[in-house]
């Protein structure tokens, strides 16, 4: 049994330690929702630095703060094939001053997203077509309580998306130059920390998201991000967000990315800017 | 009678509005002597890489190191014509995948920052290989 269990490890180990046949940083850092990609999109590359028939893997955790609120998002995805990607990512959204202002029931918001993303065509560097990937999240919100009284209207749902990149070789005056887009056909309010639907509007909007870095070397991104949101409760708006980011990829087992995000108006509170800040390590 | 002056008064004038040939990414590269040092510096670390090393246990890696200096040379827009096999016959049976291509960028890419090469320069020389991608892998 014992032998078993350690030729298991090394059949593990021999695997995972294979898997560096992409290059450095092409596995992007982790997304709040846990599928690979920038800060607070997703990105059409998979998790961790498996090429064709290797696995790639990573785990990761984030933080958001605010001043009024706390996110907190840990999770991790594993791909295979640079094909398929799965990712199971748990946030926790502290609502510090809110929760005391108000006298709320709970004073944190949790859900569970589980992700799929499928690469359909393309590569990032290579091809003529850009990498293109479809991606599904099932998303459960776990504390409905709050997100029921302020008018959402389903405690789950799942969502899809369509994403675009790019790895434009010395697109940026020299320097290589990365481009994302994307649309997300969604109904998630605040993510689906507050729910699904809305007593405002209670249908998927199609919404547009992406970024744009650049590589001042293999090492080191600096960048932007944007993501629509939909408005479908009343109490409150909800906000586009926007990032303006630093990604650190000091080898293939660790990323870092520090952020000032944009977050504007959250659950009645505007104006939330705050720091944002990932680390993740991959296989 | 006319024709063959004509044809070549076209000729000439044609000569004449070539632009001159862009060499900058050659001199970025350290003209013949960097081009020499970087692929030098590439073939030791792919002899030291795990992952492909395998792939060059019979080359003759005199005549490889000749034919990729030219090419390198020549895509950089210096003075030298590539005199080597196509990409599609030098790869055929080699069976690489996108691995393999990847791991040799690798090599390449460290070959020239210790050349103390800019990347600009390396981001522009990478471009002009990763088109021959296609007719590298999968042979
Ligand atoms: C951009 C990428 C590449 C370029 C520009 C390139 C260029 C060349 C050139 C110029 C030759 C010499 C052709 C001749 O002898 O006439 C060659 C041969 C060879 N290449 Fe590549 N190559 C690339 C990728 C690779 C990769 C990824 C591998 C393996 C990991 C590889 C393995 C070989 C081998 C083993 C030979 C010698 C074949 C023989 O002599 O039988 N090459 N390559």
């Amino acid at each position: 049994m014992m032998r078993m269990l350690s030729l298991l490890g090394l059949g593990l180990f021999s695997c995972l330690s294979l898997a560096d046949g992409r290059l450095l940083a092409t596995g992007g850092a982790s997304s709040l929702e846990g599928a690979a990609g920038g800060g607070i999109t997703p990105w059409a590359v998979l998790s961790g630095y498996g090429e064709r028939g290797e696995w790639g893997a990573d785990v990761f955790a984030t933080r958001v703060e605010t001043g009024d609120y706390r996110l907190d998002v840990a999770g991790v995805a594993a791909s295979f094939d640079n094909r398929i990607e799965l990712s199971y990512a748990r946030q926790r959204f502290d609502l510090g001053n809110l929760a005391r202002n108000l006298n709320l029931p709970e004073n944190s918001l949790s859900q569970d997203i589980f992700g799929l993303k499928l690469r359909l065509f393309g590569d990032l560097i290579y091809d003529r077509l850009p990498q293109v990937s479809l991606g599904l999240q099932h998303k459960r919100q776990r504390d409905f309580l709050i997100p029921s009284l302020v008018g959402a209207q389903r405690r789950k749902d799942t969502e899809g998306y369509l994403s675009a990149s790019r790895l434009i070789l010395g697109g940026a005056f020299g320097y290589n130059l990365l481009l994302n887009g994307g649309l997300r056909y969604s109904r998630a309010n605040e993510l689906g920390l507050l729910g699904f639907g809305g007593d405002r509007r209670d249908r998927h909007s199609v919404l547009k998201e992406g970024s744009i870095a650049v590589l001042f070397n293999p090492h080191w991104a600096l960048g932007v991000e944007y993501r629509e949101k939909p408005d479908n409760l009343s109490f409150a708006g909800e906000s586009d967000w926007a990032d303006l980011f630093v990604g650190y990829f000091p080898n293939k087992h660790l990323a870092v990315v520090l952020a000032y995000a944009r977050l504007g108006e959250i659950a009645s509170l505007e104006n939330q800017d705050g720091v944002y800040l990932s680390i993740q390590g991959s296989f | 009678m006319r024709l063959p002056i004509i044809a070549l008064l076209l000729a000439l004038s044609a000569c004449a509005q070539q632009p001159p040939r862009d060499d900058s990414l050659y001199r970025a590269l350290g003209d013949q002597a960097g081009i020499e040092a970087v692929v030098e510096g590439m073939l030791l670390k792919i002899a030291a890489d795990p992952r492909i090393v395998h792939h060059f246990e019979d080359v003759d890696i005199q005549r490889l190191r000749d034919k990729l200096v030219e090419q390198f040379c020549m895509e950089a827009g210096g003075p030298c014509t590539y005199s080597g096999d196509s990409m599609e016959e030098s790869h055929t049976g080699l069976n690489l995948t996108p691995s393999d291509f990847n791991a040799l960028v690798e090599n390449l890419q460290a070959a020239m920052t210790e050349q103390g090469i800019a990347i600009p320069a390396q981001n522009r020389l990478l471009a002009r290989l990763a088109p021959m991608r296609g007719q590298i892998i999968d042979r």
